[in-house]
């Protein structure tokens, strides 16, 4: 079904509730020609449109039943309980007619001369039912100057205000364009029609207009009239145009002075100024609109859930375009969906809370500085936020570590990940997962931002911003490297100068990545020149512009060379051969002619993620070997210690960071020590030149291994980033695994293993009793991983727990080591290696009698389900996810039981 | 938008255009372009440059209010960049609906040419050109090489060969 059917169908469907209602009164009131009216144009609507459409069943009965409705107007018939009935009958066939068309996207077949005879004939006064139309009382007759509708209702078509559309035409000072048939008239100047034939489309009539009293009931109605979409949105292009020609004259008379252009040229500037508005306005629609199913969806929701809601809507009026209108319709019935169900509590619930049992969910839209705020707030429990620290941990989007260092905001934001819920039951309602993410995403399409705060036990409050309009943009001009770009006013958040002598603020390198201290909080900073490759036309300064930007909860500051002014641009498409720059979101003319690009900040957004160095490194590391990097993302702590150097460590092997107070360190051995959690755990300094700090709160990176634990000094926390790891430098220096390139910088990861061994040696001795020792002898592994990080990160945590352990780096060097003279107690297989899988190995191996009984363990990053069933037809005895150490170490000493067991 | 040169020079002296061609030089060599392809001629301009875009593409220019972008034809064809005391000229052709800027060193005169004088690319040609290169003609004096401006604007193609 197409949509201009569909539209007709809401809108008639919509009209034929009204029209029931009102018959009902005329037939109570004959003698109201008002009412009558409203009544023949509502039929007469109806009869246009089908028309129009080519429904002629419809057509057909609309104008039998029109007839009758103009012999009652024009005094012909009298409004008889009979004839109203007939109407109405006409009306219900109307309906059928309509249901079936909108089940079947075509009129059902047969035909309706029955009904329409009976129709003519009454309105023939055939049937006898009529009087004869002399003896009619002239009630019409005081209403014959009455105009009819005159504009058959087309689709597709939005109503505009008429004092709008007078407006754009007294601006552009030609009549509005009337080549589709339709009358753009003021309405209170509408002229006086004769009721159309009922065939032909209404012409266009620019009769003399005479004012009508019983016109006053419909003048809200006649207020507006429909415009093709597309005659608006031609408008809106050449008004674009204008505001750029306009802009562009500006600009030349700023360089000459005393010119005779400048009078009619300011003249022009408020005309265009005032035309764009205008015709702006005439896109305009009340968000009013995207709201109006809501009350019935919370009348709803609140049987259902058994729930006592309150909806109260605030600023309806508040208009806005109406392409951005139907974009954030979903998005918004979604949202308060969600208040309604996760957020409202239960009134058993509201009132143990102290609350009212009615909770309250509260829309409220306003405009402010060119941007539309939209909030959806309710009354209810605010966000869980501890649940949501769990789920995140649960549903691995981050590790408990990373969590625990998360603000309530940041933890928050992660409701509008990808698969995340919280409730807890999925209800009809919500609780799928799904939604959230998809609001975020919609609403960001628009350029627009979200935002939420949540008070547990008081409410949520999200926020939504979003612009008035995507053709005409705001955008703050920047020059970096002698180039102009222009970057959506939007996304700006703050200009900040830093390095200056009068500035507070100063940029500071974390090896070679700059970030800014901006109030407390450590901002990210791209310099724009880099990250476009564009030459750098002077030294770097101390000095720097930062534009501190913000795409959905990433904010970052982009150094700029210097700020101009802000220019209203309409943004045009980039030409084909350079649509796959991400950079770009289109570019403009400005004022003086020249074009400039206009920066997208979600693609810089998404750059700044990755910084050169990385795509290099993947690049190179996926050419080489495919196969090894899908998925094999870490979490790395990134910290320094001793020197400037960036240092990381998986973060899967930290067990929590701690900042220790040093006043609480104790010196035991000549070994500094801390009492922590009941026991005393050694600090030790990462290397020699990290030195315990003389006050204040000592970073310490705690490495537990069952009930022993072990501090590792460091100087400072940097971060936590998701990286696909490659150590590409071994290195000889104890402690030290080798460099890899973390976060674009080369960066020292530290071998974990080695100072736990270290430590474990020096503190708890050799006759610890290890999982892995059994009957005096340690368990032999053999460990196939291509991965060399893996195979150095697991070899010592496996030797630790007193395995002997062998490695090899592929599967078929393991089954050429298997075929040897040897003998190992269990296999731990990485599955996804190159030449030969692990599938492929255990299959393989299995089919030798001496290894049927040894299990085998996979190893992977992918701990799905279709991997484990697969996993166990091919012969593993278990699966383990990668980066799980505890699971891995249970899981072997488990499976080792179970195989001693089963001998 | 200085130098802009209306293109009726396709005078009454030449009664066919579907066999024009417009001629210009780049570094010596004759190229050809489709009269009916060709827009304007513009003089040189001044051009926003566009990070992160192909090496081929010079920037975009503002042309009466459109945006056009710029394609700088030495280097597509691999050729020396222009010298500096050379100052260029652009034709801005269509493709699709979308205009471009070509960018050569100077534009000489609307011909109307003999089919019979046309070629196929001989097959030494460096394989950079038989990309671009419909074909030639055999002028007095002279080989114009005929520009393909689809296979030009293939920019992927380029950078791939």
């Amino acid at each position: 079904m197409d949509d201009l059917l569909r539209e007709f169908l809401t809108e008639t469907n919509e009209n034929l509730a009204v029209l029931d209602n009102e018959l009902i009164k005329l037939e109570q009131n004959p003698n109201d020609p008002a009412l009558l009216n409203t009544i023949f144009r509502t039929v007469h609507t109806i009869k246009g449109t089908c028309g129009f459409l080519g429904l002629p069943r419809l057509e057909q009965v609309a104008h039998a039943g029109e007839n009758i409705l103009g012999k009652f107007r024009d005094g012909k018939l009298p409004v008889t309980p009979y004839s109203v009935t007939l109407i109405l009958a006409a009306l219900d066939r109307i309906k059928t007619l309509l249901a079936a068309l909108e089940e079947a996207g075509t009129e059902p077949e047969g035909a309706d001369t029955e009904l329409i005879a009976q129709l003519n004939d009454h309105a023939d006064g055939k049937d006898g039912g009529g009087v004869p139309a002399a003896a009619a009382p002239p009630l019409a007759a005081a209403s014959a100057p009455v105009s009819s509708e005159p504009v058959p209702d087309e689709h597709g078509f939005v109503p505009v205000p008429a004092h709008k559309t007078a407006d754009v035409a007294a601006a552009v000072t030609s009549p509005a364009p009337d080549e589709h048939g339709f009358v753009p008239v003021p309405a209170h100047k509408t002229a006086e029609l004769t009721p159309p034939p009922a065939s032909a489309p209404t012409a266009a009539s620019t009769a003399p207009v005479k004012e009508s009293a019983p016109a006053a009931e419909s003048a809200l109605a006649n207020q507006s009239l429909r415009v093709n979409v597309d005659v608006l949105e031609g408008l809106m292009t050449m008004v674009s145009e204008l505001v750029l020609i306009r802009n562009q004259m500006l600009q030349i008379l700023r360089t000459q002075k005393d010119t005779e252009f400048a009078a009619p040229l300011q003249r022009l500037n408020h005309v265009t100024s005032d035309l764009q508005e205008q015709v702006m306005k005439t896109r305009m629609q009340p968000i009013g609109n995207a709201w109006s199913k809501l009350p019935r969806i919370i009348r709803d929701l609140s049987s259902e859930l058994g729930k006592k809601i309150d909806l109260q809507m605030l600023g309806a009026e508040t208009e806005l375009d109406r392409q951005v209108l139907e974009m954030i319709k979903d998005p918004l019935t979604h949202m308060v969906r969600n208040s309604a169900d996760h957020g409202l509590e239960t009134p058993a619930d509201r009132i143990k809370a102290g609350k009212k049992e009615t909770g309250r969910v509260t829309l409220n839209a306003f405009h402010e500085g060119g941007h539309i705020i939209i909030q959806i707030s309710d009354d209810g429990r605010g966000l869980p936020t501890q649940k949501i620290r769990e789920k995140i941990i649960k549903n691995g989007m981050a590790t408990e570590a990373e969590v625990k260092v998360m603000s309530d905001a940041q933890v928050h934001m992660y409701i509008f990940k990808a698969g995340f819920s919280t409730a807890a039951q999925v209800t009809a309602v919500s609780g799928r997962g799904v939604g959230m993410d998809v609001v975020r995403t919609n609403i960001e399409k628009i350029g627009g931002t979200i935002d939420m705060k949540s008070v547990e036990g008081k409410g949520s409050t999200f926020t939504i911003k979003i612009p008035l309009t995507l053709a005409i943009v705001s955008a703050l001009i920047v020059e970096s490297a002698g180039e102009r770009f222009a970057i959506p006013q939007i996304s700006v958040l703050e200009l900040v100068r830093a390095g200056g002598k009068n500035s507070d603020n100063s940029i500071e390198h974390i090896n070679n990545a700059p970030v800014l201290r901006l109030r407390n909080r450590l901002l990210p900073l791209v310099t724009l020149s880099a990250l476009l490759k564009l030459p750098s036309v002077a030294a770097p300064t101390a000095e720097a512009t930062i534009v501190v930007s913000q795409v959905g909860s990433q904010t970052f500051g982009i150094i700029v060379d210097r700020v101009f002014d802000t220019e209203e641009i309409v943004v045009k498409p980039v030409a084909p051969i350079l649509r796959h720059i991400d950079m770009f979101s289109g570019n403009t003319i400005l004022g003086d002619g020249s074009v400039i690009m206009i920066l997208d900040p979600n693609g810089i957004a998404a750059a700044t993620g990755k910084a050169a160095g990385e795509d290099e490194q993947k690049t190179t590391e996926e050419a080489r070997n495919p196969a090894t990097q899908r998925g094999d993302k870490l979490a790395m702590l990134l910290f320094r210690a001793g020197d400037t150097a960036p240092k990381a460590v998986p973060l899967s092997l930290v067990a929590r960071l701690e900042d220790i107070d040093v006043a609480t360190i104790e010196q035991s051995g000549g070994q500094a020590v801390v009492q922590y959690r009941g026991s005393l755990m050694p600090l030790i300094p990462l290397n020699e030149r990290v030195k315990l700090r003389s006050e204040g709160n000592q970073p310490v990176l705690v490495f537990a291994d069952r009930e022993r634990s072990v501090g590792l000094v460091v100087d400072e926390i940097v971060d936590i980033v998701e990286e696909h790891l490659n150590v590409q430098l071994g290195s000889d220096s104890q402690g030290l695994m080798g460099s890899a390139i973390i976060a674009g910088r080369s960066t020292e990861v530290i071998d974990a293993g080695f100072y736990l061994t270290r430590t474990f040696k020096d503190f708890f001795g050799a006759t610890t009793a290890f999982q892995g020792k059994e009957e005096g002898r340690a368990q032999r592994i053999l460990l196939v991983d291509d991965s060399s990080f893996f195979r150095n990160m697991l070899t010592p945590l496996l030797n630790v727990s007193g395995y002997q352990v062998t490695t090899v780096e592929s599967a078929i060097d393991a089954l050429q080591l298997c075929q040897g003279d040897v003998e190992f107690d269990i296999i731990v297989s990485d599955i996804e290696m190159p030449g030969m899988s692990g599938f492929e190995f255990v299959e393989a191996l299995k089919k030798d009698a001496r290894w049927q009984a040894v299990p085998v363990i996979a190893l992977s990053s992918h701990a799905t389900n279709i991997d484990q069933d697969r996993g166990r037809r091919a012969g593993f005895a278990n699966h383990v996810a990668k980066f799980d150490r505890e699971a891995l170490l249970s899981t072997l000493s488990q499976t080792l039981q179970a195989q001693r067991g089963a001998a | 938008m200085s130098n802009v040169t209306p293109l009726h020079a396709a005078s009454a002296a030449e009664p066919s255009v579907a066999n024009g061609y417009v001629t210009m030089t780049i570094a010596g060599q004759l190229f050809g372009i489709p009269v009916l392809q060709v827009r304007d001629v513009l003089g040189p301009q001044r051009l926003t440059r566009i990070p992160l875009a192909p090496v081929e593409v010079a920037g975009s220019l503002n042309l009466r209010g459109r945006i056009v972008t710029a394609i700088d034809v030495r280097t597509r064809l691999g050729l020396p960049p222009r010298p500096a005391e050379m100052k260029g000229m652009s034709v801005v052709v269509d493709l699709n609906g979308e205009q471009y800027s070509l960018l050569i060193d100077q534009v000489g005169e609307v011909m109307s040419l003999d089919a019979a004088d046309f070629e196929a690319n001989p097959p030494t040609l460096d394989p950079r050109w038989r990309d671009v290169s419909r074909g030639i003609y055999r002028l007095q004096g002279q080989l114009m090489v005929v520009i393909d401006i689809a296979a030009l604007l293939n920019l992927s193609a380029a950078s791939a060969a």
